[in-house]
């Protein structure tokens, strides 16, 4: 088996995911085709260079339906003898199109890929493309569907994470991401979003509020309250599968939860051959994946047994470990990671993460993955692991180390 | 004779009149079933015809499916079900089609229901196939989709075409909680269209006036009401949907599932199609051991106690004058219901303000019904008018029975029993509410123990469905006729069981709060264990019966059994938690505080926290919900066991409709005998000798459910003759 590597990361800043949202008026083919075509530009591979092009994206209804990967391709700069192929692991599923197209490369179908995702959730909001799982009644009742807001603030309650806790984390959040960007961490792979003209829309993350403190999240309601207490009660559907449980501890709300944003990121991966065909230096070998199913209704405690699952996979410890980027869809479900590894927080989503800067489902897996590469580099570290929760009950992880 | 006649008038309309032969009201049979189809056959072909009116011959229009039915196609399996329910959804959708043109929906003929009276079930269904509903002016008749409540639901249309017809939202509490409707509120629910006099009349006038007849579901362009599942609001919807079912029922009834999912993907198609699918879910409730368990007892069961499977011979013993002695909130409770029932009441107590007292609760009764529009000052009137509150024994002279319900005192009993007899005739019954001592032992201070017997009220008695009545030593075979035919007035459900400790409800239910109890005493969370039985389908938990009861009877009877049991006894950690509790004066809700906290106003808040700390429940780990379940289920289903052993009960059929009724148990189950049925006598014994490894020998399989494990028996396979015979 050969090794498969990273040879570049790009992603486009966040926008607000709103109509007033910088990134409303792009299209999702439009926002994807600037990524392809900046991978292609900065690394000078011909455009029938790479075997395929693997797109996540979670919502794949209207512009992000009927094979978004193809149309991105078809739109961008690369030759149309690629061809495309559009995935949905929700939020893991920029994730999940690294591992598979690594995973393609160590198992010898072809030398490169371009692997990454995208999500304009201001134009097509979550949900869009309906969900058996959340209205079918042999799946919604039998095991016990409840929004992942309720899920987050399960975890909260059966981990003993309180609100303060989450808020503090989430200021963290806020202010990480602020010195990122001051310090110009994100320059190495922020892509700017250009109109058809080449003028700038938009070259940094829009979502971030440096201000944030203690006291402001104080102010704010908790989300999921009435959803789960009043109507229609899902509350008492958690109850059914946490019967400990007296009473949910409804902690989350709009601050300490990741942002609904738009954006995209691709990754260029390939063998050790691809680098030398087009003089590309290979900046980290991805040393393992995994993917696991877990409790749906809990729903988000996918990291922990996803990242039991790679360091076992990859005869690893938790020790070997330097850098980790635990995806931010709510503070509970990285605070129970910490909690689980006893993780040393300085090695925890230095730069900050969804809670600060959002969360576009479908491209957050590879954005993490390029921002624990950048980190890696900069900090000269060498191995990091990234992982997701991901809805209806599931879990992603991947380990890259610097070479 | 047939059940279905045709009359055609010279108006050209069809009247078909469904009138079943030598019964009270009509239940479609497969038979009746064919007769109408092959009379809309025929109205539909003859030219002379312009339209149909379909009615009853009688009062009402119908009861609802012949249940037997049911049970006879289950025979012949799944297929059978489906291709029988099948048939019904051809006869009702040909009668909605009316010989329409498939493509254009052009031709057709008016088909229109009018609806005397009382319509449940297919009794609806076929009305909802028609073309236009009317309704006689009757605000007694009750209209509504009783199904879900014997574990099954609404499986001939009625699922679909009200779905169709009001959306999901509108159509849940008829569909999932079988809310019942007069003729006015069905109106207005859009669930009929007219409520007139004379409806046969009304019909007939309408289908001559060429009216439209194409339902909206099969014109072009229907849209669902409120938008079906991937239509933004109904997306909606149905999560709610999804979640108020699993909150609602505590994920425990099965049939509320097979319906929503027979609405959701019946929602997605055509109606052809959601007919097929409602039929395959339907099918598949009724191939589901609950439906057949809970139809048995809730239903066929149920009322052959009421109408007196086991009551002796004896000529009619119905009450007409009745002394109540204690005016206590049971006596009061008494003296409401059978005043009610047109009784002639006296209610006896020491002092006059007392028996004042227990009058004054039949008062406030009424005021809060005829407050909710439920009850008129006339009847409140004529319902007061019948009971005399006194203190003097006189009073008592003619009465036809007594029921006591003094003090629980043998003393202060006894003394009741003495004064009575001495003022009423020799025939007169005498009954005791007694919930803790033994009949046998009551009847001891009687002049005539034979016509001395046990009448045990649930409370509230004006809520609580079931009496159990508990024959002593000696007690006669007309003293149990007596209280079968009392019960009977009060329109309540009897068990006949005999005299032993705590009779049969209390034996079981005892046993199932002390698990709990003890459970906490172990360190078990307390929230697991009152969800824990929730999820079982049990109206409230171990904990939170324990606070209704009180914890100081709990201590008492903690007490009262340690001394009649001595070493056997085990108390364990449950008497642990009991004493605490008791002795730091939280006896439930009546002190506003137990194993719950409580507001000033008694509303429960949560689990006291000094629980958790007494009892260490923060470390201790957890059991699998799996196991509470099997504790609080065995620790009650072995004592029926026991008292059907011990001869306590005689009539299997008694243990499981007492046990739904009395206490809530698991109501999708049938029972305890027919939970035992379910899972099969070998799977319990399995699971007892676990528990009994583990957690001690209360647990140990009596020596009857070992003998019916070994020889393959079922409960109703056993002891099915004799509730059968009866």
């Amino acid at each position: 088996m050969s090794d498969a590597y990273i040879y570049d990361a790009v992603r486009s800043p966040r926008g607000k995911g709103r109509p007033d949202g910088s990134l409303h008026e792009v299209t999702a083919v439009s926002l994807g085709k600037q990524m392809l075509n900046a991978l292609k530009d900065r690394n000078g591979f011909e455009g029938h260079a790479v075997e395929d092009v693997i797109w996540g994206n979670a919502t794949q209804a209207m512009e992000q339906g009927g094979c978004l990967a193809r149309t991105t391709v078809l739109a961008s700069d690369l030759h149309e003898s690629i061809p495309g192929l559009s995935i949905n692991r929700f939020c893991a599923s920029g994730m999940e199109a690294v591992n598979l197209a690594a995973n393609q490369v160590k198992g010898g179908a072809g030398e490169g890929y371009i692997a990454g995702g995208v999500e304009m959730m201001s134009r097509v909001p979550m949900g869009s493309d309906g969900a058996a799982v959340a209205v079918d009644p042999t799946v919604a009742l039998d095991r016990y569907f409840v929004p992942q807001g309720i899920s987050a603030d399960i975890i909260a309650t059966e981990y003993g994470i309180t609100r303060d806790e989450a808020d503090a984390f989430a200021v963290r959040s806020q202010q990480l991401a602020k010195k990122a960007w001051d310090e110009g961490r994100f320059e190495k792979s922020i892509v700017t979003v250009r109109d058809v003209n080449g003028l700038p829309i938009l070259s940094y993350d829009e979502f971030i509020r440096p201000g944030t403190d203690m006291q402001a999240l104080g102010a704010l309601k908790p989300s999921f309250k009435d959803m789960g207490e009043v109507m229609p009660g899902f509350d008492k559907v958690a109850r059914l599968k946490y019967p400990h449980l007296e009473k949910i501890n409804h902690i989350h709300h709009a601050g300490n939860s990741s942002g609904i944003v738009d954006g995209s990121a691709a990754v260029l991966i390939g063998s050790k051959e691809f680098g030398e065909k087009w003089g590309l230096k290979p900046r980290a070998r991805i040393r393992a994946t995994a993917k696991i199913g877990t409790d749906p209704t809990i729903m988000l405690t996918g990291p922990v047994p996803a990242t039991q699952k790679i360091l076992g996979d990859a005869g690893m410890g938790i020790q070997d470990i330097d850098l980790f980027e635990v995806n931010e869809a709510f503070s509970s479900v990285v605070l129970r990671f910490v909690q689980a590894f006893d993780v040393d927080m300085d090695k925890l989503n230095v730069n900050g993460g969804a809670i600060a800067m959002g969360h576009p489902l479908g491209a957050s897996g590879a954005i993490i993955i390029g921002t624990l590469l950048d980190e890696l580099e900069r900090s000269d570290k060498e191995v990091g692991l990234a992982t997701l929760c991901v809805a209806s009950g599931m879990g992603a992880a991947t380990i890259i180390e610097r070479v | 004779m047939a059940d279905f006649t045709m009359e055609k008038g010279a108006d050209g309309v069809a009247v078909i009149t469904w009138d079943l032969p030598g019964k009270s009201m009509n239940v479609l049979t497969m038979q009746g079933a064919q007769e109408l189809s092959d009379l809309i056959d025929d109205a539909l072909a003859d030219d002379a015809v312009k339209g149909v009116v379909i009615t009853s011959g009688k009062d009402t229009m119908a009861g609802g499916m012949d249940l037997n039915v049911l049970q006879g196609m289950k025979q012949q399996g799944a297929e059978g079900v489906f291709e029988g329910v099948m048939t019904l959804h051809h006869l009702l959708r040909k009668i909605e089609r009316a010989g329409m043109d498939p493509k254009t929906n052009k031709g057709g003929k008016p088909i229109a229901a009018a609806v005397p009276g009382t319509a449940m079930g297919i009794g609806l269904e076929l009305p909802l196939a028609c073309h236009r509903i009317f309704v006689a002016d009757n605000p007694k008749a009750k209209l509504g989709l009783p199904e879900i409540q014997v574990g099954i639901f609404p499986g001939a249309g009625g699922t679909t075409r009200l779905v169709r017809k009001l959306g999901v939202m509108m159509a849940a509490p008829f569909l999932l909680q079988a809310k019942m409707s007069d003729p006015t509120a069905a109106k207005k629910a859009g669930i009929v269209d007219e409520v007139l006099a004379d409806p046969v009349a009304a019909a007939k006038e309408w289908v001559l006036s060429g009216p439209a007849i194409v339902k909206p579901w099969d014109e072009k362009g229907y849209k669902m009401p409120g938008g079906a599942p991937y239509h933004p609001a109904g997306f909606q919807t149905f999560v709610g949907a999804n979640a108020m079912i699993n909150a609602e029922t505590w994920g425990a009834f099965p049939a509320a599932k097979a319906l929503l999912s027979a609405v959701y993907e019946g929602a997605q198609v055509p109606f052809d199609t959601a007919l097929k699918i409602e039929a395959r879910w339907f099918t598949s409730v009724i191939m589901n051991p609950s439906s057949g368990a809970m139809i048995r007892s809730l239903f066929l069961n149920k009322e052959a106690l009421e109408k007196g499977a086991n009551r002796p011979e004896a000529p009619d013993q119905r009450v007409k004058k009745l002394g109540v002695m204690g005016a206590g909130m049971m006596g009061a409770g008494i003296a409401l219901v059978s005043a009610q029932a047109g009784m002639e009441v006296v209610l006896i107590d020491q002092k006059q303000e007392a028996a004042d007292k227990g009058k004054a609760y039949t008062e406030s009764y009424f005021d809060k019904g005829i407050k909710r529009g439920k009850a008129t000052e006339e009847k409140k009137a004529e319902v007061l008018g019948r009971i005399t509150a006194t203190t003097d024994y006189d009073a008592l002279k003619g009465c036809d029975l007594i029921i006591e319900a003094v003090f629980e005192d043998p003393g202060v009993k006894a003394e009741v029993t003495k004064n009575v007899e001495a003022v009423v005739g020799e025939d007169c019954i005498y009954a005791s509410n007694t919930s803790t001592l033994p009949i046998s032992d009551l009847a001891k201070a009687s002049k005539r123990p034979e016509q001395f017997i046990g009448i045990h009220f649930f409370s509230p008695v004006e809520k609580m469905l079931l009496v159990e009545i508990i024959k002593g030593k000696e007690t006669g075979s007309r003293a149990v006729a007596k209280a079968l035919d009392y019960v009977r007035q009060i329109r309540k459900t009897p068990i006949v069981v005999n005299d032993a400790r705590f009779f049969y409800a209390n034996r079981c239910i005892i046993p199932y709060i002390n698990e709990g109890v003890r459970m906490v005493g172990e360190g078990v969370e307390p929230a697991l264990v009152d969800n824990a039985a929730r999820m079982l389908g049990f109206p409230v938990g171990p904990l939170q019966l324990n606070d209704e009861t009180s914890i100081d009877l709990g201590v008492k009877i903690a007490k009262a059994t340690k001394a009649a049991l001595g070493n056997a006894y085990d108390g364990g950690a449950a008497d642990d938690v009991l004493f605490w509790l008791y002795d730091a004066g939280r006896l439930g809700r009546k002190s506003n505080a137990g194993y719950y906290d409580y507001d000033e106003k008694g509303k429960r808040l949560g689990i006291f926290e000094g629980i958790r700390e007494k009892f260490g429940t923060r470390d201790t780990e957890q059991p699998e919900v799996d196991e509470v379940q099997d504790r609080l289920m065995f620790s009650q289903v072995l004592e029926a066991v026991r008292a059907l052993e011990e001869g306590v009960l005689e009539d299997i059929r008694e243990g499981d409709v007492g046990a739904i009724l009395g206490w809530g148990f698991a109501p999708w189950s049938g029972g305890p005998f027919s939970w035992l049925d379910i899972i099969g006598a070998d799977e319990a014994v399995k699971r007892c000798d676990r528990l009994t490894e583990k957690f001690g020998a209360r647990f140990e399989a009596p020596k009857l459910l070992r003998e019916m494990a070994e020889k393959g028996q079922t409960f109703y396979g056993r002891f099915g003759e004799q509730a059968k015979a009866a």
